[in-house]
């Protein structure tokens, strides 16, 4: 299936969704749904970085804070549409992304992953410590009642952006998956060294990943603002973000796009769902004990529990399009 | 203006020297053992919850229950070793599923905390918490002092027994030459296992002595993250010596920060450390 | 008189204390076949991964084509021309044959005239490998496609680390057949080797390292009677 093609069905089916939850007409739908789709995009921009080139970033509520934080500060100086405002929020995550790629990606795997969580406390620093963003103490952002131009309620808004956003994110992520770029991800996650024996410009090319990536959940973070109403560096930081985009994928399986958001369909779900049935610390439990037991009994998650099922068939799941 | 500096710097070595003990473990584990164990600051937090506990309702002594509970911590090691080796190490997986594993532990153990203990900080009593030396202007309060003492008393246990016992001998082998000691027919599995094991028990009497310092909640092993791993790539993977530096100059300057910038600071101080040093010498500065 | 391809002069490195390579200087002329031999140690695989980008020298030149190689990453010098294979074959493990090759295809090899995995395989007899994972693969079928990987670059300078290691005599004979194939074609190579009939059978001329020095540099059937090299190899 061409990306052109790819990207115009997965658009019918957001549009069908949205009819969808419309149609169920409970707020409460758009609200849940809203943190469902955000994890779609979190997770797979992630997987961009982690399950592609190999690289684990431990600092994904850095760059979401950070294009969480920009909307909050355009809202203050120059208020903008919210499109915008992610587009706004994209630039500053991906400018962060390539400066701390350049600073950590001679590192050796597992000290750049531990980079990556320094770069963020470092950031979350700098927010506690601006009094334009309110400091630690916060800052409130005031949620219109309805959409511009659209008159929907605007947490409808929210979910219809974020469902754009998550219709493209899958398609960038299938994009890459199966072009040049990424079969030179694959080789950098396969074996770095002989990627550049092989003519791969591995340093250009994880730059090239950490940008998207951190730029993809800038965007994700920008509408949150207004998703949350009140914004403080603890929550916005919050270690859950790192946990959360980092399980999904290993859940669902890291190889391919579906993946990610298999898992962030399935452990955001269930979060919502144990936060109001149970209590919120059982969530966390419930994402690290699941998380550990995939790392540990399924290593290629769910797409790789399919594939296994299928190996009959000898249906590929992988970069599979050398032959198309 | 100079006794504050002076006080600062003390109480910044004081607490340097407790750093120490925190990253003593995660020197053993990531510095011989190559095993990036992100979970080592949740295992202190729950040896601090292990304190706690003896001291609100035995009435011990905290560090003397730290101490005395350093064999369980040491089986807790081995097991999670045996584990992680099965699943990871001898399946030659990506090492990204061996940090997903420990990353998923820290969040395990700091949510059975919260459901068993709440979010309240907790606290200990012991005649050392309150009185503190005092030395022309410097105060040098016991609750710092007596860990600090600890922490290096326990350093330099843990480095005669790596230079002079056998099976110390064995894991400073296995960060060298696994070949080598399997040809000695030496286990090297046996031995990381012990190791691994030794670096857990630390935890026991880190979060012990971590509960005198300071009230303990169960998110706070989170702060350390970033310390613990700043002090090892500074003072040089698996290097004694280079961590007690290391997590002194951390202390030093953190406490400096704190004193005459506030703060709301400190925690930026240890990542940014982190970061300069990963940046400029990835080595540290004793490392091999 | 052909022109001197691989200019390396004075190379130098160290570990530490211990000096990997003192000043070696070689030169490899185009289309010419050389042979690197030494005991073990000697600095032999240092020198590959030198002139490869791997590792950082200490002192000395590299020159390719008259280009110097100062600072280049690994894959600016594959394009430039210049392959080179892993002692332990180091293939893509969750890439297919096919697609591990179509890494230097894409990355390596100018854009004009681009081979095809095809063709490639079909070189080293790996085609009906094609969708096999290098897991599955044996010894010197991995021998091969680390081979095919390095060609697949186009390369002007191939230098073959090692590639015959532990394989049987057929096994040996088939890849001297293919290095002696790729060496019409215009191929240079530079092999490093242990077995001493595939040295003997493939060069023209015989360069002998120890102890991080060259000791011995020319026809092939006077080097291996040099008394320094005989020493060299079985001892005083």
């Amino acid at each position: 299936m061409r990306s052109v093609t790819f990207l115009l069905v997965a658009a019918a089916c957001a549009a069908i969704v949205f009819a969808v939850m419309r149609w169920i007409g409970n707020g409460y739908v758009f609200f849940a749904g809203y943190v469902v789709l955000q994890y779609i995009v979190l997770a797979t921009a992630w997987n961009i970085l982690g399950g592609y080139c190999g690289y684990v970033n431990f600092g994904t509520a850095a760059f979401f804070a950070l294009g969480a934080y920009t909307t909050i500060v355009l809202q203050k100086l120059a208020p903008i549409p919210l499109p915008l405002a992610m587009v706004v929020g994209g630039l500053v995550s991906g400018v962060l992304g390539l400066g701390m790629g350049y600073l950590t990606l001679r590192l050796r795997g597992a000290y750049f992953s531990i980079a990556t969580l320094a770069m963020a406390v470092v950031a979350q620093t700098l927010m506690v410590n601006w009094s334009l963003v309110g400091g630690s103490a916060g800052t409130f952002i005031i949620r219109p009642a309805r959409a511009p131009l659209l008159g929907i309620a605007y947490i409808q808004y929210l979910c219809l952006l974020m469902l754009v956003l998550s219709v493209l994110t899958l398609a960038l992520a299938r994009t890459i998956e199966r072009s040049r770029l990424g079969y030179g991800f694959a080789a950098i996650r396969d074996d770095e060294l002989a990627a550049e024996a092989s003519g791969v410009p591995t340093l250009r090319l994880k730059l090239l990943a950490t940008t998207l990536s951190g730029a993809v959940m800038g965007m994700a973070g920008a509408p949150l603002p207004f998703y949350v109403t009140y914004l403080d560096p603890a929550s916005a930081f919050s270690l859950s973000y790192a946990v959360n985009t980092i399980a999904m994928p290993l859940i669902g399986g890291t190889a391919s796009w579906p993946g990610p958001m298999i898992g962030a369909v399935l452990i955001a779900t269930l979060q919502q769902v144990a936060t109001v049935t149970i209590s919120s610390a059982v969530n966390l439990l419930i994402v690290g004990v699941v998380l550990v037991g995939f790392v540990v009994a399924a290593p290629n998650g769910i797409l790789g529990l399919l594939q296994a099922a299928h190996l009959g068939r000898g249906n590929r799941l992988r970069l599979s399009a050398v032959q198309r | 203006m100079l006794d504050l500096f002076g006080n600062a710097l003390v109480s910044g070595v004081l607490l340097g020297g407790f750093y120490a003990a925190v990253t003593i473990g995660v020197s053993i584990s990531f510095g011989m053992l190559d095993i990036v164990n992100i979970a080592h600051p949740a295992f202190i937090i729950l040896g601090s919850y292990c304190a706690y506990i003896a001291n609100a309702w035995l009435g011990i002594d905290p560090i003397v229950a730290g101490v005395v509970l350093l064999p369980a911590f040491y089986l807790l090691g081995a097991g999670i070793y045996q584990i992680y080796y099965l699943c990871f190490e001898r399946r030659g997986e990506q090492s990204l599923r061996g940090l997903a594993f420990f990353f998923g532990l820290l969040f395990i153990t700091e949510v059975v905390l919260v459901l068993v203990f709440g979010v309240d900080y907790r606290l200990v009593e012991a005649w050392y918490i309150g009185p503190s030396l005092h030395l022309g202007v410097v105060e040098l309060p016991l609750r710092l002092l007596v860990p600090c003492v600890v922490s290096l008393a326990l350093i330099s246990l843990l480095q005669l027994f790596l230079s002079r016992s056998f099976i110390g001998r064995g894991i400073l082998a296995v960060a060298q030459d696994q070949l080598a000691l399997r040809l000695m027919a030496a286990d090297p599995v046996r031995i990381k296992r012990i190791a691994f094991g030794v670096s857990i028990a630390t935890a026991s009497v880190a979060g012990a002595i971590l509960i005198v310092i300071q009230p303990v909640e169960p998110s706070l092993g989170r702060e350390y993250i970033g310390r613990v791993f700043a002090i090892c790539v500074l003072g040089g993977l698996g290097s004694f010596a280079g961590t007690v530096v290391a997590a002194m100059a951390l202390g030093m300057v953190e406490s400096l920060t704190a004193t005459f910038y506030g703060p709301s600071w400190s925690p930026a101080v240890a990542f940014g450390f982190l970061l300069i040093a990963l940046a400029v010498r990835p080595a540290g500065v004793f490392g091999r | 008189m052909s022109a001197a391809l691989l200019e390396i002069s004075g190379l130098s490195k160290r570990f530490g204390g211990f000096v990997a390579l003192d000043g070696i200087d070689l030169a490899v002329r185009a289309g010419e076949r050389l042979g690197l031999i030494g005991p073990n140690g000697s600095g032999k695989s240092t020198l590959v991964n030198c002139v490869g980008g791997t590792l950082r020298y200490d002192a000395g030149c590299v020159r390719l084509d008259g280009h110097s190689l100062e600072r280049l990453p690994a894959h600016r010098r594959v394009r430039l021309g210049l392959a080179r294979t892993f002692q332990l074959p180091r293939p893509f493990p969750s890439l297919t044959v096919g697609e591990n090759l179509r890494i230097p295809i894409e990355y390596a090899s100018p854009t004009g005239a681009r081979p095809h995995v095809e063709a490639l395989l079909g070189m080293v007899g790996l085609r009906e490998r094609a969708q096999a994972r290098p897991g599955d693969l044996t010894q010197v079928e991995m021998r091969k496609l680390e081979l095919a990987r390095a060609m697949a670059a186009q390369p002007r300078l191939l230098i073959a680390d090692e590639v015959m290691a532990g394989l049987s005599h057929g096994e040996i004979d088939e890849l001297l057949a293919l290095l002696l194939r790729l060496n019409d074609q215009g191929v240079t190579i530079m092999m490093i080797e242990h077995i001493m009939r595939a040295v003997m059978l493939f060069s023209q001329r015989l360069v002998v390292l120890v102890a991080g020095r060259k000791i011995a540099d020319g026809d092939p059937a006077e080097v291996v009677r040099n008394p320094e090299v005989e020493r060299a190899y079985l001892g005083e």
